[in-house]
C-alpha cells in the first residue's frame, strides 16, 4: 500500500525539477543573450527570475512541512536535507543566470571584442553539468552525479584561459576594457553555476548512498 | 603579516578539527566504553517455540541501547533474558550465554542478579503501599540498615519525583498520575542503586509530557546506570538512545550508533522498517 508520506516525497521530486528545468533553461537563455547578441532572451531571464525564487519558497516549506509532521528517517531524511540543499543551489543558479542576463544587456551596447570560442565550451559544460546533476537527482544514480564533479575541474580550466585571454586584449586595447570586464564576469558566473551543480551532484551521493563527500579531506568515518 | 595570519588559520584549523574529533561519538569510543552485557550465541524457547535465535550483542556500560522491530520480533523477550524473568514464564528455555560485567547470570543468584539488574515495565505498576513504602520495599528486603529516610529521598531524587511529592509521602502510590507512578516505579528500582535498568516500553501509556521528563532522566541516570530500553517509537529511541539494536523475526539484522543507524542503516530491512516500508 502506498502511503501518501510517499506521494508526497515524490511530489516535492517533481516540483524540485521543475525548478531545475527553469534554472537550467535561464541560463541557457542568457548566454545565448551574450553568444547571440539578443537582448530579448535577456530580458526574458531577468522576467522569469521571480517564478524561480517563488519555488525555492514553495520547496523550502513543502520540506519544512514534511520534516514537522513525517519526521522521516533513513533514506527519506536524507533525501529531504538533500533537496533543501539543492533548492538553494537551484535559486543561485538562477541568480547566476539574471547576472549573465545583466552583463549581456550591457555587453550588447559595445562592439563585440573577439570571436566567442572557449565561451560557448564552458557554457555547454556547465549547461551539461546542471542537466546531468538534475538526471541524477531524477534516476537517483551516483554514478552520474561523479561524472559531473569530474568535469568542474574543466570548466575552471576554460575560466583562466578564458581570463588571461580577454586580460591581453584589454592591455592592447582600453577600448575593450568596459565589455571585456563584462565578459570576465560572465565566465566567473558560469564557472559558480558549475560550482552548483556540483554541490547538487554531492547531494545526490548523500541521498542515495548515505555519502558525504563534499570535502574528502575531512575524515568524517 | 602574511606569516602570523597563516599561523592564526593553522590554530583555527587545528582546533576545528579537535573539537570536531572531540564531538564525534565515534566507532572506536564505542570500543573504548567498556561493555556491561556480552551476549553471545543466545537462543530462547517458548516449550517448542523459538522466539530468539542466535543473538549477538555488546551492551556498553552508561549508555542507553534502544531494542527496536516490529510487535512480536523478540525484543521484550530478550530485554526479560537479560535479568531472567523470562523465568517466571513455565517452558521456557534459554540457550547461550549471558554475560554481566564477565559472570554468566545464567547460574547466578536470582535475587542479587535483579537487585543489580532493575526492571521497569509499560504499565506502572506501584505496590498497593504508600509512596515512601514503594520505595523503601527493595531496601527493606535486601536487609538495608542505613537511614531509610535519606535513600528514600535520594531515589525520588534521582527520578525527578522528590519535589512534586516530598509533602505526600505517606500518601497511597495510587493517588499519583501515570506518569508520576512510572516514575515512582524508576525510583523504587533505583533505590537499591542497581547497575542496569532495563525498561520495557516504559512511556507507551504517557503523555508527551511526562515521556519528555522520563528521557530527561535517562539521560541523567547515564552517569550511573547502563539502560536497555525497548519501544515501538521510533522518535523516542532516536532522542534518548546511544546505541540501537533492531530486531526482526527473533534475529537480530543490525546494531549500530543510533545516529548511524537512524540515517544510514546498513541493512535493507532496517531501512524498510524505520522508513514504514515494511510488509
Amino acid at each position: 500500500m502506498e502511503r501518501h508520506f510517499e506521494r508526497d516525497l515524490e511530489e516535492l521530486k517533481q516540483r524540485l525539477l521543475w525548478m531545475g528545468s527553469l534554472a537550467e533553461r535561464a541560463v541557457h537563455q542568457a548566454v545565448h543573450a551574450v553568444l547571440d547578441a539578443d537582448e530579448h532572451l535577456a530580458e526574458t531571464v531577468l522576467g522569469e527570475e521571480d517564478a524561480i525564487n517563488e519555488m525555492q519558497i514553495e520547496i523550502d516549506d513543502r520540506v519544512q512541512r514534511l520534516l514537522a509532521l513525517q519526521a522521516p528517517m533513513a533514506a527519506d531524511l536524507r533525501f529531504l536535507l538533500a533537496v533543501s540543499r539543492i533548492n538553494g543551489d537551484l535559486e543561485r543558479i538562477g541568480d547566476q543566470a539574471v547576472n549573465i542576463a545583466q552583463s549581456a544587456m550591457r555587453i550588447l551596447r559595445h562592439p563585440q571584442v573577439k570571436p566567442y570560442v572557449d565561451l560557448p565550451r564552458m557554457s555547454e559544460l556547465a549547461e551539461g553539468m546542471v542537466r546531468d546533476s538534475l538526471n541524477a537527482v531524477v534516476r537517483g544514480d551516483p554514478e552520474l552525479a561523479r561524472s559531473v564533479l569530474q568535469r568542474d575541474d574543466q570548466v575552471d580550466r576554460l575560466r583562466d584561459q578564458l581570463f588571461r585571454e580577454l586580460l591581453t586584449y584589454m592591455m592592447e586595447n582600453s577600448a575593450v576594457v568596459f565589455a571585456a570586464f563584462e565578459l570576465i564576469l560572465v565566465a566567473k558566473n558560469l564557472e559558480r553555476i558549475g560550482d552548483h551543480a556540483t554541490n547538487i551532484a554531492e547531494d545526490v551521493i548523500y541521498f542515495v548512498a548515505g555519502r558525504d563527500v563534499r570535502h574528502p579531506a575531512l575524515d568524517r568515518r | 603579516m602574511a606569516a602570523a595570519s597563516q599561523g592564526n588559520n593553522a590554530t583555527a584549523a587545528q582546533l576545528a578539527h579537535q573539537m570536531r574529533v572531540a564531538e564525534r561519538p565515534s566507532a572506536a569510543h564505542e570500543k573504548e566504553a567498556s561493555v556491561r552485557f556480552e551476549i553471545s550465541d543466545l537462543n530462547f524457547y517458548y516449550g517448542a517455540k523459538q522466539a530468539v535465535f542466535g543473538l549477538n550483542l555488546k551492551i556498553p556500560k552508561n549508555k542507553v541501547t534502544a531494542l527496536i522491530g516490529p510487535s512480536g520480533c523478540g525484543k521484550s523477550t530478550f530485554l526479560r533474558t537479560l535479568n531472567r524473568m523470562n523465568e517466571t514464564i513455565r517452558n521456557t528455555r534459554v540457550v547461550g550465554n549471558i554475560l554481566l560485567d564477565g559472570q554468566s547470570i545464567l547460574n547466578m543468584d536470582v535475587v542479587k542478579l535483579r537487585r543489580r539488574v532493575g526492571m521497569v515495565f509499560q504499565r506502572p505498576n506501584p505496590f498497593p503501599k504508600s509512596i515512601y513504602d514503594n520505595v523503601a520495599y527493595g531496601l527493606r528486603i535486601n536487609g538495608y540498615s542505613g537511614r531509610l529516610d535519606d535513600l528514600v529521598e535520594h531515589s525520588l531524587k534521582r527520578a525527578a519525583l522528590w519535589e512534586e511529592v516530598k509533602d505526600a509521602l505517606h500518601k497511597s502510590a495510587f493517588a499519583l498520575s501515570g506518569g508520576q507512578q512510572q516514575r515512582l516505579c524508576i525510583a523504587r528500582a533505583l533505590a537499591v542503586d542497581p547497575e542496569v535498568l532495563l525498561l520495557d516500553e516504559p512511556c507507551s501509556a504517557l503523555d508527551p509530557v511526562t515521556t519528555a521528563k522520563i528521557e530527561e532522566l535517562m539521560f541523567q541516570l547515564k552517569d550511573s546506570c547502563t539502560m536497555a530500553i525497548v519501544t515501538h517509537n521510533m522518535q523516542q529511541a532516536a532522542r534518548a538512545s546511544d546505541f540501537t539494536a533492531f530486531m526482526l523475526d527473533g534475529k537480530l539484522i543490525e546494531h549500530n550508533e543510533t545516529s548511524k543507524l537512524f540515517t544510514t542503516p546498513q541493512d535493507p530491512r532496517t531501512e524498510a522498517y524505520i522508513t514504514g516500508r515494511f510488509g
